[in-house]
């Protein structure tokens, strides 16, 4: 891989210990992320399968900036396209979601199939003999980009590179196992919206791999006893240092005040819930883990707290913006309680979130906070220097993993 | 439409966000009767009929939990929001529920000065025309936001 830029400065010798500020602020980092992350050997993830169960069933999203389309064609396959005209460079699709037997261009009427093939040019051979295009052009040549499409376990991935390996492989084994855990049924989808944060999308990612931070940060998680660092559970590292999982057992709680002996402010107050059953919760994976974060760079998140299920979606939106879709999913086989409990427990993510909500302003924070520190860097040696699995969660090993997976495909 | 139920709906309407605007959320609850529901979700997943919601409280107590919430545990920066209600409609449904529906904007101010359009949309509402007070309170309200997306998040209620 050529090395970047002159313009795009060298990472400090500690390497993952230290993650230089400006790359939450440089305009040609960023652009080269587009190029060598987002369309480069990484599994993007779209969206799940059960958005789009029939034929002709389409939604546009984004792989990094770039507009796509993700459509079930006639065979049932899931296909995802480059949202770019091969004639002038016109959205195909402008609509959110829908049902299409093939797509038009409303510009100059190009028509596209469901795989993003180019079926059709108004007026090729010009109208009564006059005007049209030459006999030899080939306007197929400029088609919209095709990706490959893999679904995972009901969720759907893209990648322009024929390089990157299976979802699996790239996931490695034991995150593999961790999505097989969540999805481990038909998903009934409950919902979404869009948070948008107000910082660049390496903070929102770098803040879903900081298990260090939740208990500390999120007062719900430590007073209600949901997440705290020295109940049962541990951080998975894969391969690579790109996919992580960080899970804890609340029902281990050894019912020590390690938090309010540090004097720690989520352990401060005497806050309490009048109404509890918000936090009533179904062991409903029957390992007794009540809360796991799943992160697979560059762009995925999925989430299990308590029995609050949501994948999250990152997409890059400018340098110092990012939006962070969000869908809320139960499975098809919920009964209406269950689906109520999800619903009252959806109160602790999004926007609004008793927990998630804080993760809007911390990530807003550290990019208004670094703004005159370019030549700066943070300071990651939680847990040691390493980039391996944990028992601890008082650990940033899988914040180290993921600037460990950014660097390689930047060639930082 | 009911003319004579309106000027009763409109004045719940107006202390409510009121209420809000100033900052006075201990007060907030009690616009709901005891087991009043609140909703606050998008156009697009109602309209899909998708029941997520951005928050949810089916009592008065999770209202409650909510403001306090705000006021001990949660952490965002100080922020205040002006209400602008409009084109309120009122319908009745029989002798002791009123439905009403109408339209909001709000603008959020930031500590720094900075003044946002942070939403738009639409209440639905159930109203018990003869409330605790003697007033009208929401038996249920839902706030159907126009748009999908939420700069940065939602602290104060809407």
């Amino acid at each position: 891989m050529p090395p970047p830029s002159a313009s795009i400065r060298a990472w400090p010798a500690e390497g993952n210990t230290r993650v230089p500020y400006w790359v939450y602020q440089d305009e040609d980092v960023y652009r080269l992320e587009q190029e060598r992350i987002f369309r480069g050997a990484t599994w993007s993830f779209l969206g799940l399968e059960a958005e789009l169960p029939g034929i002709g069933d389409y939604k546009s999203t984004f792989v990094g900036e770039m507009p796509v389309v993700v459509a079930r064609d006639e065979g049932g396959t899931l296909r995802c396209f480059e949202n770019r005209c091969a004639h002038r460079g016109a959205l195909i699709c402008m609509k959110d979601r829908g049902r299409a037997k093939e797509f038009a261009c409303v510009y100059h009427n190009w028509t596209y199939d469901l795989e993003g093939n180019l079926t059709g040019v108004a007026f090729r051979r010009g109208i009564h003999g006059q005007g049209g295009m030459p006999a030899d052009a080939r306007p197929e040549h400029h088609a919209p980009r095709q990706f490959r499409v893999e679904v995972f376990c009901g969720l759907v991935f893209a990648t322009l590179s024929p390089g990157t390996p299976a979802v699996e492989q790239y996931l490695g084994p034991e995150i593999a196992g961790r999505v097989r855990r969540v999805m481990k049924a038909p998903v009934r989808i409950l919902g979404g919206y869009s948070q948008i944060f107000p910082n660049n999308w390496k903070l929102y990612l770098d803040n879903v791999k900081d298990s260090y931070h939740a208990s500390l940060l999120h007062l719900f998680f430590t007073r209600f006893r949901i997440n705290r660092l020295e109940m049962k559970g541990g951080v998975i590292m894969g391969e690579g240092g790109g996919s992580h999982v960080s899970f804890n057992m609340m029902r281990t709680d050894p019912g020590a005040g390690e938090y309010e002996k540090a004097g720690m402010r989520t352990a401060k107050g005497d806050y309490r819930l009048e109404a509890p059953e918000l936090l009533d919760s179904v062991d409903e994976f029957g390992d007794g883990i009540t809360l796991q974060i799943l992160g697979v760079f560059p762009n995925f998140v999925l989430q299990q707290i308590q029995n609050s299920l949501a994948v999250r979606q990152i997409v890059p939106r400018g340098v110092g913006r990012t939006e962070l879709v969000w869908t809320g999913f139960g499975y098809a086989g919920d009964d209406a309680k269950t689906t109520e409990l999800r619903l009252k427990q959806a109160n602790l993510i999004g926007p609004a979130g008793f927990i998630s909500m804080e993760d809007g302003a911390a990530t807003g924070f550290v990019q208004r906070g670094v703004q005159a520190a370019s030549d700066r860097a943070s300071f990651v040696e939680m847990g040691g220097r390493d980039v391996a699995s944990s028992e601890s969660r008082v650990t940033e090993t899988s914040v180290r993993g993921l600037w460990q997976a950014y660097r390689r495909h930047m060639g930082l | 439409v009911d003319l004579e139920l309106r000027p009763a709906v409109e004045d719940l309407l107006a202390r409510y966000v009121h209420c809000i605007d100033d900052g006075r959320l201990e007060e907030w609850p009690a616009f709901f009767v005891e087991d009043g529901r609140y909703r606050i979700t998008t156009a697009e997943n109602y309209e899909r009929g998708l029941p997520l919601p951005i928050v949810y409280a089916d009592s008065r107590a999770m209202l409650r939990d909510r403001v306090a919430a705000l006021r001990q545990a949660n952490i965002y920066e100080p922020q205040r929001y002006r209400h602008l209600v409009s084109s309120v409609l009122v319908e009745r449904v029989d002798a002791k529920i009123a439905k009403a529906l109408s339209n909001f904007q709000v603008v959020r101010v930031m500590q720094t000065g900075e003044s946002t359009l942070f939403a738009t949309g639409r209440c639905l509402d159930r109203v018990r025309i003869e409330g605790e007070d003697g007033r009208p309170q929401f038996e249920e309200r839902i706030v159907v936001l126009d748009s999908r997306a939420i700069d940065t998040l939602l602290a104060i209620p809407l």
